[in-house]
């Protein structure tokens, strides 16, 4: 018994000590960020090792906003953020209840075309994207570039599908007999069913949103009209602001993301990982 | 097409564990006109800005578009790419990251994922928040923080060097260090993301398994290596499916952390390639030609993953 119970202990010394140091490094560059960012400039490449925070964070960030004026694209990031998330949870949600609900010519061929793309890489549709909204309708430094080719995923209508396939149908045909419409039937009854789903969803989709790099970067080059994060990419390798401001920058696009992850992680983990268990 | 409208399936909420849970279970109307009016808002974006593009990119790799008007060359594009030095590097950079770092990483990630499920576990909390949080941290915040980390002078990953007697690195100007380095970046920012799936994968394993092989004596090496990972097979094959694709789309990394590409294309990739390539020189023909390269590896790369991990009877 002893032995068995020291050897328990011996097991999770050992795992600690693998595992702790690990984590820690982990960390680093999270809690270096916030470190960076509230230093003067010449603290960071000081000759000494700091590790702590000092309180230079709202001087850093005035420097950031004269000089970019980065609440504007913080503005801009949370608002196509928002619509994206909102719009496309609308779409994904509509298509996977019909191909849940009825029986319909082409069924296949869309169910098929939809979940081919999954594993697309998107190279392969940026550049005629890029021509078709630049060129074509030269719409470059808008709301709708920034906001509607983003909006088709697939993953929201896998996730959608999946919920939806989980309710009793009986339900939704005894809704029918009363009289009531399909599209009551999908917003009164069937969306409310869906909120885990809805909620885990609208968490990726925000997210995905909130980091997109890539197309931003090629469709909103306009100041009035770039993402927080393609105004912060321009502003890296270059001398225009400092290192501090930066970081301030790299702090308010974070942190809330990780506040998020904090209060809601059940929904992040259900996010990334119904495409592989399910 | 025959079946019946009211099969009388429920659903089965317990039949949710790793095989799929059939999605037609609810009864099925046969409704056309409603179906596509429930469809139509979401094709209509699929079509403008998915099919159409999949299509016209595969057509615009056959043109030469340097100038007005783009004629059909493929010796310009697809021709192109065989001989050309910078593709070639950039294919070989990519070849090289995924060779390394993503078993590299799916390794890490699968360890993790154990030692993350351990009932010996204290702080488990902390501890997932440490490796899981990177998943929510966007490219370009990344990005900036290992720049800003790896400076060479005087950044704070060589003052640590120095500081154990240690030589610092040029991790910008060394070829072989910046490769180092976005390797690392990557693995950062996705290992977590993996043991997070990796981690739902071992708790649908069920306990009594471990149990009955406790009682039998087996060590818990041994435990991992054949109980574990055999029954976790699906589960990381998926990841290094995805690791795969993410990998063959490299782009913000090399792109703002060892500023595009940099030093002298060591770390440049197909993705920053396509970008120069198409949004640099504008030459949508030939960058449409690297994205359907990019598109086929990743594809044959997958394929072959998927043959090299299937079942065997």
């Amino acid at each position: 018994m002893t032995s068995r119970s020291s050897r328990r202990l011996w097991r999770q010394v050992a795992l600690h000590a693998a595992l702790g140091p690990l984590a820690l490094l982990w960390l680093l560059p999270l809690w270096m960020m916030l470190v960076f960012s509230t230093m003067p400039e010449n603290g960071i490449f000081s000759p000494d090792i700091e590790l702590l925070p000092r309180g230079e964070f709202w001087a850093n960030f005035q420097a950031l906003q004269a000089e970019t004026g980065f609440l504007r694209t913080l503005f801009v990031s949370v608002v196509v953020a928002l619509v994206t998330t909102g719009l496309s949870i609308l779409l994904t949600s509509m298509a996977g209840w019909a191909l849940v609900r009825y029986r319909f010519r082409g069924r296949w061929l869309v169910t098929a075309l939809i979940f081919g793309t999954l594993t697309l890489p998107y190279f392969v549709v940026v550049i005629p994207q890029f021509i078709l909204v630049a060129r074509d309708m030269g719409l470059q430094n808008t709301w709708f570039a920034l906001i509607v080719p983003p909006l088709f995923n697939s993953l929201g209508v896998l996730f959608m599908r999946q919920a939806f396939s989980m309710m009793p149908g009986e339900l939704f045909d005894a809704a029918q007999v009363e009289g009531v419409t399909e599209w009551r039937i999908f917003t009164r009854v069937a969306l409310p069913m869906a909120r885990p789903t809805l909620a885990a969803l609208a968490i990726i989709l925000f997210l995905a949103s909130w980091n997109n790099y890539l197309w931003p970067l090629l469709i909103a080059s306009d100041p009035a009209m770039m993402t927080a994060p393609v105004a912060l990419g321009t502003l890296i390798g270059f001398t225009r602001v400092s290192w501090a401001s930066i970081m301030t920058g790299a702090v308010l696009l974070t942190l809330p993301m990780v506040v998020v992850f904090v209060f809601f992680q059940r929904f992040f983990m259900s996010g990334i990982t119904a495409g592989a268990v399910k | 097409m025959a079946r019946p409208d009211r099969s009388g399936h429920g659903g089965d909420p317990s039949s949710v564990v790793l095989s799929n849970p059939a999605p037609e279970s609810p009864p099925m109307r046969r409704r056309t006109g409603t179906a596509y009016g429930f469809l139509t808002p979401y094709l209509l974006i699929f079509a403008v800005f998915w099919i159409w593009p999949i299509l016209y990119s595969f057509w615009l790799s056959f043109l030469a578009t340097r100038q007005l008007p783009w004629t059909f060359r493929p010796a310009m594009t697809w021709g192109r790419l065989a001989q050309d030095p910078a593709f070639l590097n950039a294919l070989e950079n990519t070849l090289l990251i995924l060779v390394v770092q993503v078993p590299v990483m799916i390794a890490l990630a699968t360890v993790l994922a154990v030692l993350l499920n351990s009932s010996l576990l204290r702080a488990r909390g902390l501890m997932r928040f440490a490796f899981f949080a990177p998943v929510v941290v966007g490219e370009v915040a990344y990005a900036a923080v290992f720049r800003l980390m790896f400076t060479a002078d005087r950044g704070i990953v060589n003052k640590v060097l120095e500081a154990a007697g240690l030589p610092a690195v040029d991790w910008f100007s060394d070829p072989t260090a910046a490769m180092a380095l976005i390797v690392m970046a990557v693995t950062w920012r996705w290992a977590g993301y993996n043991a997070i799936i990796i981690l739902s994968g071992l708790q649908s394993i069920p306990d009594d398994v471990y149990e009955a092989a406790t009682l039998d004596r087996v060590s818990p090496i041994r435990q991992f290596l054949f109980i574990t990972l055999p029954l976790l097979r699906p589960v990381i094959l998926f990841c290094v499916v995805l690791s795969v694709i993410g990998t063959m789309q490299l782009f913000a990394e090399p792109f703002l952390i060892t500023n595009r590409g940099g030093p002298g294309g060591a770390t440049e990739t197909l993705g920053v390639f396509l970008y120069r390539q198409g949004f640099t020189v504008l030459n949508f023909g030939y960058a449409s030609a690297v994205a359907y390269t990019i598109a086929a590896i990743a594809v044959l790369i997958s394929l072959l993953n998927l043959w090299l991990g299937r079942e065997r009877a």
